[in-house]
């Protein structure tokens, strides 16, 4: 289980975050959504090392992670698929899988989890020897997916996986999200501004307003609470 | 019978290039003496490419000239003056070779160390500053290599001892080439062949480039980037090491301002072929070697380094990302 305690994180003398407390229990699919600039990234940052924590703590399995280098998290099997994808654009779509699993041993197990990315994103293989940076918006989404799995993460953050994607691409990376969660038993902290696919899909979910949470409740609740409805669904 | 040649041609080919000079001066250069300048050129650029290596290599992990790294050059140099004595009576007669391989990776090895330690204290502290901190400090780390080396081995030029007897090849017709040559293109070669593997095959090598291209995403891979920026210090200095003692072969008047000129030289060659470009400071070098060596054997010899520089302006008014270099491709 993931807990964030009380976390704030501020960036110079703005603060991001204003201590929040979130929980993702082992197995399920949690969503954060909010405004532009309500700290969902952040949180997100927080929590794989990339933001300096100032006060409060983050656990996992009851193991303190609070502000250790990016690198010692990644290896307690939590990964981060960041906003903007960040794929390695001079390499070749292998090689960043390749180095999305650069904590483990390339051996036969690699090569099974590679098929299985593969079946996931059949685009993937065909663009295998190709260079990151000339993959499509949507293929690099799939590429920086594939790659935080190479990494046989146990916990998988995913920041807006459907930005900038076309409609009909969205809604297969959602059932693909579902499905890693599934087959896999993958927990998966989900940050989206489309708050309607990712309440349908998550069991749980926050939101985040200017750095606080306003709300916390399972994702069937917030879809039918009023104020969510109105502000983030849009109805 | 193996002429010995004069070791001044590499350092000062403007003064031992007099028959070049004057087929020159009548505009008729013959086609050998093109091809020996060419070979002279070929051999300086070596140098200089196993030095711009280093730049570049650093410019793209922490996009920072390391200015110091021309001193490291001189370094190995000295390393190899301090060494030689001390190792080469170990392998007498026909182990000789084997004993100049142990005295080079020995050298070598003593800068990749120095070139991490460097970046340890001086440049890892600052990571988070300002770019212009961090190439104040190169520039100090540069001065102090210079004036500290002047103190410790003095100021006037050491003769660095016979680690091989430089000799002219025979058989090569009107063309002269060395030994020392012969060598310093070959182990240059060596060196850039294993330079290669380690950065396309090895998973070191993988996470520098991806360093390179993404320091956020690779650590979100989870590659510790002080593991991969100092591994990338050590390599780079260790060829710069090997050049040292390549060009003191050559030319054995060392001093511990020697690395200055080579230093900016083997820059230039980087930016040239397109800073953090590897294959680009290859050809950036041998550009510049060649560039070099035949305005210095022209009537212009006195304009040697200004020409090689103007070429340089001049390259990167028509490419300014560099020969090889290339506009990034990022989509967001
Ligand atoms: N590197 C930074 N430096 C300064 N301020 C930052 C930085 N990153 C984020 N912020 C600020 O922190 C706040 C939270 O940003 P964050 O990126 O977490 O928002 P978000 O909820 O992910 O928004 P979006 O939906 O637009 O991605 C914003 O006010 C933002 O301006
Ligand atoms: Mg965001």
């Amino acid at each position: 289980m993931l807990e964030l305690d009380n976390v704030q994180v501020s960036y110079g003398s703005i603060a991001a975050l204003h201590g929040i407390s979130i929980k993702v229990e082992p197995g399920s699919i949690v969503t954060l959504i909010g405004a532009n600039g309500a700290g969902k990234s952040t949180t997100l940052r927080a929590i794989s090392g990339l933001a300096r924590v100032r006060a409060g703590s983050i656990r996992y399995d009851g193991q303190e992670l609070t502000n250790l280098p990016a690198h010692q998290i990644v290896a307690r099997g939590i990964s981060h698929v960041p906003e903007g994808r960040m794929v390695f654009a001079n390499l070749t779509v292998l090689e960043n899988l390749k180095m999305g699993a650069y904590r483990l041993k390339l051996g036969a197990e690699f090569q099974r989890d590679l098929d299985y990315i593969f079946g996931i994103f059949p685009r993937l293989r065909e663009r295998e020897k190709q260079a990151a940076g000339t993959l499509s918006g949507g293929e690099q989404q799939m590429l920086a997916i594939g790659r935080a799995l190479t990494g046989k993460p146990r916990f998988l953050m995913l920041d807006e996986p459907s930005l900038g994607i076309a409609p009909i691409l969205v809604k297969t990376i959602f059932e693909k999200i579902v499905e890693i969660n599934r087959q896999l038993g993958m927990t998966i902290l989900l940050v989206e501004q489309n708050a309607n696919l990712a309440l349908e899909i998550s069991n749980h979910g926050y939101v985040l307003e200017t750095g606080r949470i306003i709300l916390a409740d399972a994702s069937s609740a917030l879809r039918q609470n009023p104020q969510v409805r109105e502000a983030y669904l849009g109805r | 019978m193996a002429r010995t040649i004069s070791l001044l041609r590499r350092s000062h080919p403007e003064k031992v290039g007099l028959r070049q000079w004057q087929a020159w001066e009548h505009g008729n250069m013959s086609g050998t003496e093109f091809f020996q300048q060419l070979i002279n050129g070929v051999s300086l650029g070596a140098f200089y490419a196993l030095i711009a290596l280093g730049y570049t290599m650093v410019y793209g992990v922490l996009r920072f000239i390391n200015f110091a790294h021309g001193d490291v050059f001189m370094i190995g140099a000295f390393a190899g003056y301090w060494l030689t004595p001390k190792l080469m009576p170990h392998f007498p007669g026909a182990w000789m070779p084997v004993g100049v391989c142990v005295v080079l990776l020995t050298a070598m090895a003593l800068c990749a160390g120095l070139g991490i330690v460097i970046e340890k204290l001086a440049y890892r502290p600052l990571r988070s500053r300002p770019k212009l901190t961090v190439l104040i400090t190169a520039i100090g780390v540069s001065l102090l290599l210079e004036y500290g080396g002047q103190y410790l081995f003095g100021p006037d030029p050491k003769s660095f001892p016979d680690l091989i007897t430089d000799s002219a090849l025979e058989g090569t017709g009107a063309l002269t080439i060395t030994r020392s040559q012969i060598i310093a293109v070959g182990v240059t070669a060596a060196l850039l062949a294993a330079l290669s593997f380690i950065v396309k095959r090895t998973k070191l090598g993988l996470a520098m480039r991806a360093l390179s291209n993404n320091p956020t995403a690779a650590a979100l891979m989870g590659v510790n980037l002080d593991t991969v920026i100092s591994f990338t210090f050590g390599l780079g200095s260790a060829l710069a090491g090997a050049a040292g003692i390549l060009w003191a072969i050559s030319n054995p008047s060392i001093d511990p301002l020697m690395g200055i000129l080579p230093g900016i030289k083997a820059f230039v060659a980087a930016v040239l072929g397109g800073i953090g470009n590897l294959p680009g400071a290859a050809v950036g070098a041998v550009l510049i070697g060649v560039v070099e060596t035949f305005v210095g054997g022209s009537s212009f010899s006195s304009y040697r380094d200004a020409i090689a520089f103007s070429v340089l302006i001049i390259i990167l008014l028509f490419r300014p990302a560099g020969l090889l270099g290339k506009a990034q491709v990022e989509k967001v």
